[in-house]
């Protein structure tokens, strides 16, 4: 476990989280037979630049090991408690994270214990029948806030949190985390185009762009313009950087432009995992099919915990 | 009868005056939507969102989460059809206080198939969390945004615009999950919701003077559905219920009436008036009503199926039926 700002540099912080996140989410994939390994090689080090670097957030006051299943939002006799608490408290001054990919919810629980706000034991409930560490993440599960795993939901609610929190006068920002694939649906245009419209400079995005969707590479099936392009011309601001690289994240995810503001990061979803590679193109989910390879990959796991 | 013109256009700026959480948004249908003034009185509350719905479900979310009350306005077709993804996932699972103000409910518009809700109360019964209120008369429409706001949760709304009757006193606003009682009588019980009230009371009085008595009531929260006047009066009833409701027979008030008597296990008959499990087309509303039965005569019709007679009650003993105007005034558009 790292704790953010410790005094040492801050990048060997950050790559030490990152790490921390790839070899977390590996001993899982190898203890559960399967999981979302790509995920995990692509966004280490988006999540750990937002949880060690860039969010403003409060200590969390969830506790340590989540809560089990309490019903949904609404139902009778049930006391919901909404996974954002392990973001900390929603204060003016503070930042507010929202996760779309839901799918990635391993790499954000993986995350959450790297950086001292989730029980390592608390990686334990995933995708245990009655927990909340849900394989594919609702708003009860550490770290959500809102729920997103229908793809593309997340940013015009973001959008909605951005307005009412520009209407209050806050001060912190609203940080969304979102994937490629996203962009294929049609909301996100409609959101851009309307957090553009309100000027919601509030309002700031990390992408994960590692090529990769359930049906394989996104370069098969995507053709045209640059994503950057497409979002500059729908009004906000856009910039490229290498998603492994911690000094190009910093200079991109702290750029002032006074617009909505997306940093597309350039990632490899087999990064300090390359015999991963040898199943490309399909990356999208990890499980192994003979005893032989499941050895080769414990073998890698070795090597990162040295 | 009184027409009252436009009720929520006022109504609806009178009442948010001191409630500064309300805001509104809509998608390209303001003043469809009857909220023009209520744009030019509240501006700093009022955000457009252009023709893009799904996006405007998640602002909605988002603006709830944060503490407002969005209350949306536009068609109804494009609140349930079109972006339900968006609906049921970021606002009714989380329980957020949003308000849909649906306007053109069913046959209401000559808008035709692509503008007319004929199955939106049983999606909307269909989505947990929903509580949905439909208007009937100009006291409804002015009374409905309190008992929506009483909710903590997501409000579904049938809502009537232009000219609008007075069927229900000023000072009886509706109330959430509580049936009106129109008329008493123990030979067939009658429920109907919206503008299908209006035909039944036009039944009332030639029923009543051919002998058949009539329990008419009113319903105007189709979710929750748990008033107990409703299963009482089944189970005195002789003859039969018939629900006659502007929406498919599939889903609405029709199955829920169904659902309440299998439940409670009262074997009566149950005739289901409505749109029988088929769109509709662009026409006037009387036209359609006549044409898909959901009219005073078809009413009478029922009624005589069920007490296996005639009960000699022409068209001609039926009040005057109320032609509104394809092009009043008293809406911006022909729609």
């Amino acid at each position: 476990m790292t704790v953010p700002g410790a005094g040492t540099d801050w990048r060997t912080e950050t790559q030490a989280v990152a790490d921390g996140i790839r070899r977390r989410v590996l001993d899982h994939v190898l203890r559960n037979n399967g999981g979302y390994m790509s995920q995990a090689c692509s966004s280490a080090e988006i999540f750990s630049m937002l949880y060690t670097k860039v969010l403003r957030l409060g200590p969390s006051t969830a506790p340590p090991v989540p809560r089990s299943f309490g019903g949904v939002p609404g139902a009778p006799g049930t006391e919901f408690f909404n996974g954002g608490e392990y973001n900390g408290p929603r204060e003016p001054r503070f930042d507010r994270f929202i996760f779309s990919p839901s799918h990635y919810a391993l790499v954000l629980y993986a995350a959450l214990i790297e950086v001292g706000r989730l029980a390592p034991d608390g990686l334990e409930q995933f995708n245990q029948d009655g927990s909340t560490v849900e394989m594919i993440g609702a708003e009860h599960s550490p770290g959500v806030e809102t729920t997103t795993g229908s793809l593309a939901q997340a940013l015009s609610q973001a959008g909605g949190i951005a307005l009412a929190r520009k209407l209050h006068g806050d001060s912190g920002n609203v940080w969304v985390m979102m994937s490629d694939g996203e962009f294929q649906e049609g909301q996100i245009w409609e959101a851009i185009e309307t957090i553009s419209r309100y000027n919601l400079d509030n309002l700031r995005v990390i992408v994960d762009v590692n090529g990769q969707q359930c049906d394989g590479c996104l370069d098969e099936i995507e053709s045209g313009d640059p994503l950057t392009h497409k979002i500059r011309a729908f009004g906000a601001s856009a910039v490229e950087a290498d998603g492994h690289d911690l000094d190009a994240l910093e200079l991109a995810m702290t750029a002032q432009t006074g617009k909505p503001h997306f940093v597309l990061a350039r990632t490899d979803p087999v990064h300090g995992l390359p015999i991963f590679g040898d199943r490309a193109p399909l990356l999208h989910y990890l499980r192994f099919t003979s005893e032989e390879e499941r050895a080769r990959y414990q073998a890698a796991y070795e090597e990162m915990v040295v | 009868m009184e027409i009252v013109k436009r009720p929520h256009v006022e109504n609806f700026i009178r009442w948010s005056k001191d409630k500064p959480e309300v805001v509104v948004l809509t998608a390209d249908l303001t003043n469809s939507s009857e909220v023009g003034k209520w744009r030019d009185t509240y501006p700093e509350r009022f955000f457009p969102m252009k023709m893009a719905e799904q996006n405007m479900m998640g602002f909605a979310a988002g603006l709830a989460r944060e503490g407002y009350t969005p209350f949306i306005h536009t068609f109804a077709v494009f609140i349930y059809r079109r972006p339900y993804d968006q609906l049921a996932m970021s606002i009714a699972y989380p329980n957020l206080s949003v308000r849909f103000v649906a306007f053109l409910p069913g046959i209401t518009t000559p808008g035709g198939v692509t503008h007319q809700a004929i199955e939106d109360v049983a999606i909307m019964r269909a989505t947990p969390n929903m509580t949905i209120l439909e208007t009937g008369d100009a006291t409804e429409v002015e009374s409905v945004l309190d008992v929506a706001q009483s909710v903590d949760g997501p409000v579904y709304i049938r809502m009537l615009r232009g000219e609008v009757p007075r069927l229900f006193p000023s000072d009886e606003p509706m109330a959430l999950d509580r049936v009106r009682i129109l008329s008493e009588g123990d030979d067939v019980t009658v429920i109907t919701a919206g503008i299908t009230t209006e035909e039944a009371m036009r039944a009332a009085a030639p029923l009543a003077a051919a002998g058949v008595a009539m329990r008419h009531l009113h319903v105007s929260t189709h979710k929750p559905l748990t008033d107990p006047t409703i299963l009482e009066s089944i189970k005195q009833t002789r003859h039969g219920v018939i629900t006659l409701e502007n929406h498919t027979v599939i889903g609405g008030l029709g199955s829920a009436i169904a659902e309440l008597m299998a439940d409670n296990g009262v074997g009566k008959r149950l005739l289901r008036l409505g749109l029988q499990d088929t769109y509709a087309h662009g026409a006037s509303r009387a036209y359609l009503m006549k044409e898909y039965g959901l009219d005073a005569p078809a009413l009478v019709r029922g009624i005589e199926e069920l007490l296996g007679r005639s009960i000699g009650v022409s068209e001609a003993d039926l009040d005057v039926v109320r032609i509104e105007q394809v092009h009043s005034l008293a809406k911006v558009e022909a729609l």
